[in-house]
């Protein structure tokens, strides 16, 4: 093997109980109380995630039937007008910043380093802390209901009616400081893909030998460090105006509504990309593995997805395009719309051809898998209508973009995480979801979610505005709103039978064994769920597709599963070059660590000091924080890299 | 580029439309916020490319579910297995001139329609003709308040929640707002044009057909976002210009005991918010109240202006309109008998 300069060689062995035995000993978490808060291990990490983020979709979904029981018939009053509003902004709130990037994140998290053949993210203990903090802000926007000021202007928030003139309580002060708080969680987490991708990836893994779902997570990070700080500063000038008295976004002291606006959806607009083309990516990875043959056009769908992030920072006016824009910017951000469809589209015929080219097996996760290809198709086209302006100046703020937001949330994100929860469970947990119960779960949410979201395309041609509490019954919106409502409580059963697959699955599953699907990627290669360490050894790649290339005739040379490097003289990982991964580095990787846990306790300290503007608690959290953070990183012999005894 | 649509070419759609939804209002075939039909010129250019993209967008739904059902159908692997038995696994050829060529026609289509995009703009962005006419339209939490301009000072004026325009001809549009952001929006003869305070955004709109068409504030602006509806009359113009004069005049002076002493009331009690030119009640918070009996609707196109409704708008703003700015005032039966025997003489 080509290993270049290294202090210490490492051994190259095949694997054995020795070297199992030992790795466990080094990596296994410890257990109590004390391991659950301060692991630092990917997969719990990961698994957390996914927990957390569904427990947040079945709020944001209580609140959507409540809703839907309020518009099921006209002048209903279920819920107050205020009510109504905090209902519907939570919504938005919880679906697009406490579900949708969460989950995919929790996904990427668990399945980065076993796609990338090592064993643990770059940062482990930035990777609790990017969850912690999560886990925090969600609840502190949360808190908001417990005492009846939920935010209440809608996700997009639109200045001055944030303003503390017309919106005096602190449902706002939540929002601000909650999405402030959050931002830092998405930063990090971002950061740490990205080291992750370009350095931790398995000797032999070039640039063009990545996984279509690891290249989505990579290009929405890149993303999010570009976007976030777009909100976060959006969101710390709106508490500056209500707190201090700063004209931002005050336009009768000379300040700029609209500048609100294109601080929110310079990091809006790319966002929706940033929830969709990871869980394109669980599909371009998955469906493959169902139509039993590679994924056509693997070079052009990565480029697409690459160039639907870069274009995702230049469409972002057409959300404004009723604002009183001049002509030149109008049509240069229409134009910019309708050419996003271009890389979009690789993907979409990507998936088709391989269908085509293929041998589909059905299961629950290709009929997740398949059927997301129309519902991103729906999504795609309504999208396609409102890039240009005449027609988004009838379409914008109806429902029609209600249905369309919602083909692209739950069409391209729900629908690719399920089937990716239906393909990657087995790995998690070592037990296959029900078959049979995962038919009746697809087609209830399938049947459930058109039924809702389909006719609402016509409710918004009819006319009906968003974020109405209540409707006259003379507009002709009385029929396609039940629908939607019916269809709304369909689908919650759908998620609810999903849950029951989920436990019952859990309990008495079919045992899943290493690869259950027979696919090609190096997470099938370890055991199912896999051990603390991933890898007993460090793989090395030859491929695209390493359990298949026997089968393909791919690549150059063998892969190597069995035999490779051993890191067995402390927690440790193998660092390679950016571009065609070849091994440079032996990384030591960190131990259990309380103080991801114990920074975002005092951040969150801080937060809530802010928001009661109880100054001298947020100076006990700010202080609590710099310090937790200067014991988290103050130097450790055993995380030095030093040259060792060559004689090892 | 002008593309005119009549409404009756569409009657394939507004039966569509029709079918689909309940409380159809005759005046409006599908309904009265329905914007694939137009009785403007404005509208009529933009409902042609909506037509248009809608079209474009059900042929490409079609067309790819069709693919991915029948690719799923015609290839899919016939021998039953259990699941963790290996399948072969194959590498098909010549899947990528497909790919190719899917991406050519999706870009030839896509610049086509950013043409027809650009020009719909271009035609929509000013009147074809100078408006005579000119609106100043203030958003307000939860009311529109209207200013109407003719270039001759002494013949403008101010009224609320109605809007009267010629038919025919373009109208011109100030917009604004009084706090903060609204849009405003009549689907059957125009788009939406967002109302922003401080700045003022100008449109234009034209109805070719006399009628009444209904409009709402479509940008989010609070709790009663869903009760700021707007009413826009399209008279013919010796009718409009009748309107006009008879919305020049103050507020008639009351005949009666019962008037006068309603008159009172009012200005006690109701002028510190609202006007009515002629008479010391001179608020701006609050519609202008001078031809209150000259629309149709009161609240924002919210209830019919009935007598009825009338007093129990009065008696209790917040019990139809929660939230609103106009107060519960506690007015005895009494008192609001008066109020409301002078307020229905204000024609």
């Amino acid at each position: 093997m080509a290993v270049t300069e290294y202090a210490r060689q490492p051994k190259v062995e095949t694997v054995s109980e020795a070297i199992r035995r030992k790795l466990l000993e080094l990596w296994e978490t410890k257990p109590g109380l004390y391991g659950w808060i301060a692991s630092v291990d990917h997969k719990e990490i990961g698994i957390r995630y996914i927990i957390t983020a569904f427990g947040f979709l079945m709020a944001g979904g209580i609140e959507a039937l409540i809703m839907r029981v309020q518009l099921a018939q006209p002048n209903s009053r279920v819920v107050t007008p205020e009510a109504y509003d905090q209902l519907f902004s939570m919504h938005g709130i919880t679906m697009i910043f406490l579900y949708a990037l969460p989950v995919l994140s929790g996904f990427s998290n668990y399945l980065f380093p076993l796609l990338l053949g090592t064993r643990d993210m770059a940062f482990p203990r930035l990777n609790a802390f990017s969850y912690w903090v999560y886990l925090a802000a969600g609840l502190f926007l949360y808190a908001s209901f417990l005492v009846g000021s939920a935010p209440n202007d809608g996700w997009f928030n639109y200045a001055p009616y944030s303003s503390h003139q017309f919106n005096p309580g602190p449902n706002m002060d939540f929002y601000a400081l909650g999405m402030v708080f959050l931002g830092i969680s998405t930063t990090v987490g971002a950061a740490n893909f990205l080291v992750t991708v370009m350095r931790l990836r398995a000797p032999g893994m070039s640039i063009n030998r990545i996984p279509i779902m690891v290249w989505g997570t990579t290009t929405i990070s890149v993303g999010n460090l570009l976007a976030v700080p777009a909100v976060s500063l959006a969101f710390f000038l709106l508490w500056l105006d209500r707190q201090f008295g700063t004209h931002f976004f005050s336009a009768a002291e000379g300040g700029q509504p609209l500048l609100w606006q294109h601080l929110f959806w310079l990091f809006a607009h790319p966002w929706v990309y940033v929830v969709v083309l990871p869980a394109m990516g669980m599909v371009s990875d998955g469906l493959p593995v169902f139509c039993r043959r590679p994924l056509v056009a693997y070079s052009l769908v990565v480029l697409g997805t690459i160039t639907t992030m870069v274009l995702g920072f230049g469409v972002l006016v057409h959300h404004m395009f009723a604002t009183g824009m001049p002509f030149l910017a109008l049509s240069f951000f229409s134009g910019a719309s309708f050419i996003i469809t271009i890389p979009s589209a690789v993907a979409v015929f990507a998936w088709v051809a391989t269908i085509w080219a293929g041998r589909p097996v059905i299961t629950t996760a290709f009929l997740y898998f398949a059927s997301f290809i129309p519902m991103f198709v729906i999504g795609g086209v309504s999208g396609v209508m409102t890039a240009a302006v005449p027609a988004d100046l009838q379409l914008t703020d109806t429902y029609f973009v209600v249905a369309h937001i919602h083909y692209v949330l739950i069409g391209i994100n729900v629908f690719g995480v399920l089937g990716g929860l239906y393909f990657w469970f087995p790995k998690m947990t070592g037990r296959m979801l029900d078959e049979r119960l995962g038919r009746w779960n697809f087609w209830t949410v399938f049947f459930g979610f058109n039924l809702a979201f389909l006719p609402m395309h016509w409710t918004g041609l009819m006319g009906m505005p968003r974020r109405v509490y209540t409707y006259p019954a003379d507009v002709g919106w009385t029929t396609l709103n039940l629908i939607t409502t019916i269809g709304a409580f369909i689908l919650a059963i759908g998620i609810f039978l999903l849950l029951v697959n989920v436990v019952k699955s859990l309990k008495n599953g079919a045992v899943a064994g290493d690869n259950p699907w027979d696919a090609p990627t190096l997470e099938w290669a370890t055991t199912s769920p896999p051990p603390p360490y991933n890898f007993p050894v460090i793989p090395v790649i030859a491929s695209r597709h390493p359990l298949w290339e026997d089968r393909l005739q791919e690549g150059t040379g063998h892969s190597s599963i069995s035999r490779g490097i051993v890191l067995d003289s402390g927690k440790e990982a193998i660092a390679t070059t950016v571009i065609d991964a070849e091994p440079d580095l032996i990384i030591k990787m960190p131990e259990d660590d309380p103080w991801p846990f114990i920074v975002t306790l005092a951040m969150a300290l801080g937060f809530v000091g802010l928001l009661l503007n109880w100054w001298w608690m947020a100076a006990v959290g700010g202080v609590a924080t710099f310090v937790g953070i200067f014991i988290w990183l103050w130097p450790r012999a055993d995380l030095a890299q030093r040259v060792e005894p060559a004689n090892e | 580029m002008r593309v005119r649509e009549e409404p009756h070419k569409r009657g394939f759609w507004a039966l569509l439309g029709m079918s689909l939804c309940a409380g159809v209002d005759p005046a409006h075939a599908a309904g009265p916020m329905y914007y694939l039909q137009s009785f403007g010129s404005r509208g009529a250019t933009i409902v042609s490319l909506t037509w248009g993209l809608f079209i474009l967008a059900i042929v490409v739904v079609v067309v790819m579910t069709v693919l991915v059902i029948g690719g799923v159908f015609s290839r899919r692997d016939p021998t039953p297995r259990a699941i963790g038995m290996p399948i072969p696994v194959t590498r098909g050829e010549g899947s990528l001139p497909w790919i190719y060529g899917g991406l050519i026609l999706t870009a030839v289509i896509l610049v086509a329609f950013v043409v027809w995009t650009v020009a719909a703009m271009a035609s929509i962005s000013a009147p074809p003709t100078k408006p005579r006419v000119s609106i100043d339209i203030i958003g307000h939490q939860w009311w529109w308040e209207l200013r109407y301009h003719d270039g001759d000072l002494s013949r403008s004026f101010a009224s609320a929640n109605e809007i009267h325009i010629p038919v025919g001809e373009p109208v011109g549009l100030k917009l604004t707002s009084g706090d903060v952001i609204h849009s405003f929006w009549v689907p059957a003869l125009s788009g939406k044009t967002d109302v922003i305070p401080g700045r003022t955004n100008d449109t234009w709109i034209e109805a070719d057909k006399p009628g009444v068409y209904r409009g709402q504030c479509s940008e989010y602006c609070g709790q009663e976002h869903a009760h700021m509806a707007i009413k826009l009359i399209a008279d013919p113009p010796d009718k409009f210009k009748e309107w006009w004069d008879n919305q020049l005049q103050p507020a008639a002076a009351p005949v009666g005991k019962e008037a006068k002493a309603g008159e009172q009331q009012v200005l006690i009690r109701c002028g510190i918010c609202h006007t009515l030119r002629g008479t010391p009640a001179g608020g701006q918070v609050g519609p202008d109240l001078t031809h209150l009996m000259s629309r149709t609707t009161i609240a924002a196109n919210t209830l019919p202006n009935t007598p009825g409704y009338l007093s129990g708008w009065i008696a209790d703003p917040q019990h139809v309109k929660p939230g609103n700015r106009m107060p519960r005032l506690d007015i005895s039966g009494t008192d609001l008998a008066l109020i409301r025997s002078y307020l229905l003489t204000l024609k």
